[in-house]
């Protein structure tokens, strides 16, 4: 057993000492609204077959006011994500070539934001026709 | 280390982590909005919500399979990152933690599975 007591440099709050510390635990923090909205889904799937009343349950708590709030939250964490996302995607991919030229990282994440753009409107968009069309 | 090299099953995760990331960034701010926010603005009749619409929907295998697709993916993507975020708060978790990690996405991929059989076709 050894009696020395070397120095170890404390690593509490290591993130707070530099803002891209800051942005890359906010980035990973959004996994925790990513479960939370995987779990409220599989409730939903759960309150669907179990029938119409617990389905309403399920509804009426999505309408409620802390619902509401969570579910924002949830939304603003997602969206992000998103963002976080494609922002960090030239640094997580391995470089990219395109007629033998490295395609900067600028357009790696324009490219990115923009699919979000597109997919989350043609989400949005296919649901509202699907709901206003009266078709099932 | 021995002649043959071990081999990990961190791609396996990692691969998970990543398809449940891409389909989270792409849509996942969308799906909570229609779910939860289309029809208090107005995009939706209340009736899109209602227990015949929603179950009508979900017994389409198109609907059930995109369905599994987002939730079990949305799992194993939040747990893999949450774990590794574990480390850079200073908890060190060990085998055990992960057994526990990816089971739990596991076990959400399972249920998923076994609600949608549930709902039926």
């Amino acid at each position: 057993m050894s009696k020395r007591r070397p120095y170890v440099r404390p690593m509490d709050g290591w993130f707070k000492r530099d803002p891209f510390f800051i942005e890359y635990m906010a980035h990973e923090g959004t996994a925790v609204f990513v479960w939370l909205f995987a779990l409220e889904m599989l409730a939903g799937l759960f309150a669907l077959a179990a029938g119409e009343a617990a389905w309403g349950g399920f509804t009426a708590f999505l309408a409620s006011v802390p619902g509401l709030l969570l579910n924002g939250l949830i939304l603003v964490m997602l969206l992000y994500h998103g963002v976080s996302w494609f922002l960090i995607m030239p640094r997580t991919l391995p470089p990219v070539r395109v007629g033998g030229r490295k395609v900067p990282g600028s357009t790696i994440s324009a490219v990115g934001l923009a699919a979000m753009l597109v997919a989350s409107f043609a989400v949005v968009g296919f649901f509202c026709l699907l709901a206003n069309g009266g078709q099932g | 280390m021995s002649d043959q090299l071990k081999r990990s099953n961190e791609p396996v995760f990692w691969l998970l982590f990543g398809a449940g990331g891409m389909l989270a960034a792409l849509i996942g701010a969308a799906l909570v909005f229609v779910l939860v926010f289309a029809v208090p603005l107005g995009l939706m009749p209340e009736a899109a919500l209602s227990y015949g619409a929603a179950r009508a929907f979900a017994q389409h295998w198109l609907a059930k399979a995109f369905l599994f697709v987002v939730v079990s993916l949305f799992f194993w993507h939040a747990v893999h990152r949450i774990f590794h975020s574990l480390h850079d708060i200073g908890v060190h978790a060990g085998r055990g933690a992960r057994v526990l990690v990816y089971g739990s996405a596991l076990a959400g991929t399972v249920a998923a599975a076994f609600a949608l059989a549930l709902i039926g076709g």
